[in-house]
């Protein structure tokens, strides 16, 4: 109220009202995405402006990085690989998790409190206590090597991390609906597909994004599992250290092509994302 | 929600539980194996009991691991945690801010963990990173391939960067289920700040928080490759956490008694601390009425 009278003038040039709020969240924004910036800046350099000189931005432009990495097989059949068992290890979580989660939203059965902190124990599981038994399992049954023992690997954590999130929406849901379906004369089957999977559709867009999340993003077992055909782009990366040293611009490009698809998915799913936090339920 | 007795919903789980078992059940079955027989090659085992655990036991090895895991994710949870909440507290409550911190913050969690090593390798280089550089410009001796206390604030740094929006986030999301009225309460009653987050947000959003300390303890016991292609556990052994030093001796000597041993105490420990977690968790669910 007192600097109403005290410097009416400075009001007139519709600056920003700038409070304590801003600041921290500028700082920390700052603080998020300095080391991105950077990451952008060497992707854009040659490697003699990197090594030979310190600039904060690149001197001559160059997009030789990016080419190197979409004209050359061996690197973006690593996007399509990642790609490829990302999408299956989503497809298999939801499919299995969705009918399991129902049942422990809407029913109580023998052990089904221990049933879902077992689930849950999966989820704690350290990737590396699996790395070795996986890789003998998935070479024993001849599937090392191949999109699909990496999506069901990531399925040790990502299924009791969906059924997890799914029930948590499913018990939103009114158990009248249930109802009414069953005495209009819809079997079990179709009332699941028809009616109750249109109810929780944005439960199971948060799940996906999550699903998608910690498959795109684990290493540990994608490398150990895979060898050539199915070698997944964060592992491809390790291959620019060569002959004359580390190939510093063609590997920041790398990382930056790996963040695309991330950013892209929370673009689609930025309004959800903290009704999917919100539940709790990572 | 009362719900229905049903038995029949067993058929509903028999999908997950089959997928779990196989991917789940059967590796850690190995797991065990290995962890009470001994081998000479060419696949010829014999029982040998308890001795991987007794050796393992004995270890210095496992113990200075599990000392600095243990270390790490308490410094973790100290300034993540309190980071977080503060974050959260500052966060725009709605419109086109609150989406652009939204996904900004978003950004670093759905970088690949490797990657996510890579822009810091890049950003801490004294020869070719901002970090590094500008620090080595100040005049301040920083080496993090060398220098033990450089290469644990490096790592330590970067899980901040990484993880703290999570905490961030999940915090934020309990305060947005805040009804107004609370905060009008609040103002009548002429409430200084802190009284308002000591007793109206805190208790509010401690069940979120829960969750929170609970990835996080588990994810950061777990780390892996982020300080695996930053330090690659140096320099010497400073940084080797407990999942780098299982992986080296798993499949890098190829130890598999000890190291099958090890993965079942590692295990257990984690499991031990977040049934303890999960207790105090749908204990405070109920509480609160669910």
């Amino acid at each position: 109220m007192s600097d109403l009278t005290q410097s009416p003038p400075k009001r007139g040039f519709g600056l920003p009202s700038v409070n304590g709020s801003a600041i921290v969240m500028g700082l920390y924004l700052l603080f998020l995405l300095l080391p991105i910036y950077w990451l952008v800046m060497m992707s854009l350099k040659t490697n003699t402006e990197i090594l030979n000189s310190f600039t904060l931005w690149p001197q001559n432009l160059t997009f030789d990085n990016y080419l190197t990495i979409l004209t050359d097989a061996s690197w973006y059949t690593g996007y399509l690989n990642s790609m490829a068992y990302v999408v299956m290890n989503m497809v298999i979580s939801l499919a299995v998790a969705l009918p399991a989660a129902y049942a422990f939203s809407r029913y109580s059965f023998m052990g089904d409190k221990h049933l879902f902190f077992w689930l849950l124990t999966n989820r704690m599981a350290p990737p590396a206590v699996f790395a070795l038994p996986f890789f003998q399992l998935y070479s024993s049954v001849g599937l090392f090597d191949t999109h699909i023992a990496v999506a069901l690997a990531h399925c040790l954590f990502n299924v009791p991390l969906a059924v997890w999130i799914l029930e948590g929406f499913m018990r939103g849901v009114p158990k009248e609906i249930d109802e009414t379906a069953y005495i209009d004369g819809y079997s079990f089957p179709r009332f699941f597909i028809k009616i109750f999977t249109p109810l929780v559709a944005s439960g199971i867009g948060v799940t996906a994004f999550f699903l998608f999340m910690f498959s795109w993003v684990e290493l540990l077992l994608s490398r150990t599992l895979t060898s050539v055909d199915a070698k997944p782009i964060a592992a491809t990366m390790t291959r620019t250290v060569g002959a004359s040293g580390i190939d510093w611009g063609v590997l920041a490009a790398a990382g930056v092509l790996t963040i695309v698809p991330g950013a892209l998915v929370i673009y689609f799913v930025r309004n959800y994302i903290a009704k999917g936090f919100a539940l709790g339920r990572v | 929600m009362n719900k229905t007795v049903n038995q029949k919903a067993w058929f509903l789980i028999l999908p997950v539980l089959v997928l779990v078992a196989f991917s789940a059940v059967i590796p850690l079955m190995t797991v065990v194996n290995y962890s009470v027989q001994d081998t000479f090659g060419n696949n010829q085992f014999f029982w040998a009991g308890l001795e991987w655990f007794e050796e393992m036991l004995a270890s210095e090895r496992m113990w200075d691991a599990l000392g600095r895991q243990i270390v790490f994710s308490l410094i973790i949870l100290a300034i993540e945690i309190p980071l977080g909440i503060f974050v959260a507290l500052n966060m725009p409550k709605k419109g086109f801010w609150a989406s652009l911190c939204l996904v900004l913050m978003s950004l670093p969690l759905l970088i690949p963990w490797n990657v996510v090593g890579t822009i810091w390798q890049i950003f801490g280089r004294v020869d070719i990173g901002l970090l590094g550089h500008t620090l080595a410009a100040l005049g301040i001796d920083y080496n993090y391939t060398q220098d033990s206390t450089a290469a644990w604030i490096t790592v330590i740094v970067m899980d901040v960067w990484h993880w703290t929006s999570l905490v961030a986030l999940l915090a934020y999301a309990g305060l947005q289920s805040i009804p107004d009225a609370y905060y009008q309460a609040a103002k009548i009653d002429q409430a200084s700040r802190w009284k308002v987050f000591r007793f109206i947000e805190l208790p509010k959003i401690m069940g979120v928080l829960m969750i929170a300390i609970l990835l996080r303890f588990m994810d950061s016991f777990m780390i892996y490759t982020e300080p695996f292609v930053v330090t690659g556990g140096g320099p010497g052994n400073a940084t080797t956490f407990l999942s780098i030093d299982l992986v080296k001796m798993a499949l890098g000597q190829f130890d598999l008694g000890p190291a099958a041993a090890f993965s079942i105490m590692y295990y257990l420990v984690i499991l031990l601390v977040s049934y303890v977690f999960y207790t105090v968790m749908t204990n405070l669910d109920k509480r609160d009425g669910h």
